[in-house]
């Protein structure tokens, strides 16, 4: 296996364990922690787009001279682990409110809408 | 005028963001500065809406905007092709169509949303989250960068969830509120992770850029794949809708007439990646024939799952799930086709767009009236409801107008477009237009019973009419619908007829938009 | 929550927590040359407001961290960043009206491998402030609201 994969298979790693996560846990809280998981796994998959091999960060400040990385990718990840936090404030601020009405966080349990 | 047009594209976003994030500053001036504030932003964005459309359905070939640079956007590789760099917005007849779309809507949620909130206080934060949900779906219309969809995609889902969720005392808007937001979460994550394997496969972001490139790889159709799912699962089709009935049942009741137009935007984005895309590839017959399987399960699931409701919101929730299998059909079937290119296959065009249209505006009308009848009677539930129609004239008709367009009775609007699609998908299968006319019947059995539990009956209390803040905007929009209906003609000619060739036919030009010769 | 953490914690936060603010704003002022910017540097000024909340508890920094002042300046950072995009309106949005232009951040950056002009990048910096004042007080009201508001209604 080429030592060059290794990052992808990481971040699939990641998002299979997210997925997992996300599937088969109950609690309200594992779930949220599900949704980073897979999340994360996604941003890694990202960043490892752009290497190029023996590549250095791509920034013109006291460069040495050589081969840069792609930095496209790199500002795809910002953005979305942005976008993740924003995400996953939001989910925990209702998993918040539905502690506070419901009594509990177990997802088993919170099922009032249905049909 | 003229410079207005110009930047409309960019402003289209710019100005509602603007008073999304200026709203709180002007609220603490008073509650009426907030609505003359928002009021404007919303009226100029609608104005602007409108502009555009003229100019782009007048210009014949896709609006191109480049942000951030005016001379040339696209930089010379070494092997002398050019790689478009910034980020476009590409605005064809079937991106202003949608803006349209998203403008009636809008327009008519928010103005109801100033009387739905006259008694409580909060309104600030969600009058700045409406105006927000507004510029995302604005700006996932209007972007001609697969990155940037998805930004604007999950900028919908953040803001959709957080008015879903707003009305923070009642506890089923919570518990659907996350619902909602794991789901939309999950859908934004699939779509991500297919813009991330289609640039790693062809090293660009731009949609006409990738539309040149993509081919018939395994990459190219996992990529599809994800997109499909992410962007079904969004737009509400069947078996992925569970999201539906929570989020349109437990929001605001004119928050739910701006989440349609929400839906129909990732619906506009499937279209725009199924023939703009990936309209090259040899298995677009194929795709077309999934769409139709899609289709036809959201019909009959949302019809069937309607019947059974008792509360009001979830019920026309139901109902918009199943008017999207409309949607997915007429349009399912032009790409089916799209490799022979039969005359039906542009009158199934035809029919699913003009039903975006018509579908927004009978949803919205109805989820309006639904929220005066819940205001009034206090309840959602249908059985303890009754006899509102004997106080509340204006609303009982409105609903009726709704009810009867949507469930495709003449000459209302919904017969328009849905004859068409009936007439197409029987000349492909007859099947499809047996479906699609048994569930037609149903929806009307549906809103017959609805009408009969809510209106009709002993007066089962002391009611008012709905104030005219509410009925003004139900008005705009009921007339709209009557018109549609009477002119069906004049519309598809002069407004969908350029959006489904667009989509149908304009592939070429969309690229060559961009990438020049 | 309410009582915050030993006297060594707190003797510590009070040397640290300015570092970590001046830290954060060099993260933002620096973000056209190296890694960083606003969302980075914003996010490091909140994990400081974050610092002060853990180590003092909330009663302890009810005087400190207003809650209705980040509310404002969260606006006036967004409002900001837009105002900022529409500067360039005659030729493009987010055109970059000050660069190469000689005057606030206009001087002309040199290509290739330098040692990097700050005065550079036209209204690159001007955004990441803006950005990065949105993001300090926005992270700063999520933190401030979950850790106080939300004791204070337990304590109820």
């Amino acid at each position: 296996m080429n030592v060059g994969n290794v990052p992808f298979v990481v971040a699939a790693l990641l998002v299979v364990l997210g997925l997992y996560t996300f599937l088969f846990k109950r609690n309200l809280i594992k779930l949220v922690i599900g949704i980073s998981l897979i999340e994360t796994g996604v941003n890694l998959f990202l960043v490892a787009l752009g290497y190029r091999t023996a590549g250095i960060a791509p920034i013109y400040t006291l460069a040495p001279a050589g081969r840069m990385v792609l930095p496209t990718p790199q500002a795809l990840t910002l953005t979305s682990i942005v976008i993740g936090l924003a995400t996953t404030a939001l989910l925990l601020s209702f998993a918040v409110f539905v502690y506070r009405h419901y009594g509990t966080l177990d997802a088993g349990k919170i099922k009032e809408l249905q049909g | 005028m003229n410079a207005l047009t110009v930047h409309a594209p960019v402003l289209l976003v710019a100005v509602p963001l603007l008073g999304a994030f200026a709203t709180p500053l002007v609220g603490r001036f008073g509650r009426s500065a907030r609505n003359v504030f928002v009021g404007s932003v919303i009226l100029f964005t609608g104005a602007l809406a409108g502009l555009m459309a003229a100019h782009v359905f007048g210009l014949g070939e896709p609006l191109v905007y480049v942000l951030g640079g005016a001379d040339g956007f696209g930089v010379p590789l070494p092997s002398g092709m050019q790689v478009p760099v910034r980020i476009l917005f590409e605005v064809d007849a079937m991106s202003a169509f949608m803006a349209l779309i998203t403008a009636l809507v809008a327009l008519a949620g928010t103005w109801y949303s100033f009387s739905y909130w006259r008694e409580r206080s909060g309104g600030d934060l969600y009058h700045s989250l409406l105006l927000l949900l507004t510029a995302g779906i604005f700006g996932m219309e209007l972007t001609g960068d697969m990155f940037n969809f998805f930004v604007f995609l999950e900028v919908t889902s953040i803001a959709a969830c957080g008015l879903i969720g707003f009305r923070v005392w009642l506890k089923h808007s919570q518990e659907a509120g996350f619902k909602v937001m794991a789901l939309y979460t999950l859908s934004g994550i699939l779509v991500l992770l297919a813009v991330g394997l289609l640039y790693g496969e062809h090293g660009g972001l731009n949609i006409a850029y990738l539309a040149s490139r993509v081919g018939g790889s395994l990459v190219d159709r996992i990529a599809l794949g994800l997109l499909l799912t992410g962007l079904a699962m969004k737009a509400g089709a069947v078996p992925l809708h569970m999201w539906a009935p929570d989020a349109y049942g437990e929001a605001p009741a004119p928050t739910s007439a701006v989440l349609v137009a929400n839906s129909q935007a990732s619906l506009y984005g499937l279209f725009r990646i199924l023939f703009t895309l990936y309209g090259a590839t040899v298995s677009v017959g194929a795709l077309g024939w999934i769409l139709i399987a899609f289709a036809l399960l959201t019909i009959a699931v949302g019809v069937t799952m309607a019947l059974v409701q008792r509360d009001i919101k979830r019920l026309i929730a139901y109902s918009a799930v199943s008017q999207i299998g409309y949607m997915l059909l007429g349009v399912g079937v032009g790409l089916a086709v799209s490799v022979a290119r039969p005359e039906f296959g542009r009158t199934a065009m035809h029919g699913g767009i003009f039903h975006m249209l018509n579908d927004a505006a009978c949803i919205g009308l109805l989820f309006l009236a639904s929220g005066a009848v819940i205001r009034a009677s206090g309840t959602r539930d249908l059985n303890k409801m009754g006899g509102l129609a004997h106080r509340m004239g204006w609303t009982t008709g409105f609903f009726l107008i709704g009810a009867l367009a949507l469930a495709g009775v003449p000459p209302l609007n919904g017969f328009a477009s849905k004859f068409l699609i009936y007439e197409s998908s029987f000349r492909l299968s007859p099947i499809l237009a047996v479906i699609a006319i048994l569930a037609s019947i149903m929806l009307l059995a549906v809103f017959v019973k609805v009408f009969q539990a809510a209106f009709l009956g002993p007066a089962s209390r002391e009611v008012g009419e709905a104030s005219t803040g509410m009925l003004v905007p139900m008005a705009v929009l009921a007339v709209t619908v009557v018109i549609l209906g009477l002119f069906p003609g004049f519309f598809i000619d002069r407004i969908v007829a350029p959006a489904a060739s667009a989509l149908w036919s304009g592939r070429d030009l969309y690229i060559r938009a961009i990438l020049g010769g | 929550m309410n009582s915050g953490m030993s006297i060594i914690v707190r003797t510590v936060t009070r040397f640290v927590y300015g570092l970590v603010i001046i830290f954060g704003f060099y993260v933002i002022m620096h973000g056209h040359l190296t890694p960083g910017g606003g969302f980075q540097g914003g996010a490091v000024v909140a994990s400081g407001f974050a610092l002060l909340l853990v180590a003092f508890g909330a009663a302890g920094v009810k005087g400190r961290l207003n809650a209705h002042w980040l509310q404002t300046l969260e606006e006036v950072g967004a409002l900001a960043f837009l105002a900022l995009g529409l500067l360039g309106i005659g030729t493009a949005f987010f055109y970059n009206l000050l660069a190469n232009g000689g005057g606030l951040f206009g001087a002309a950056a040199g290509s290739g491998p330098n040692t990097g002009v700050l005065n550079s990048g036209g209204t690159l910096p001007l955004m990441n402030w803006a950005v990065g004042l949105k993001v300090m007080t926005g992270i700063g009201s999520v933190v401030i609201v979950m850790l106080v508001a939300g004791r204070e209604k337990e304590a109820e």
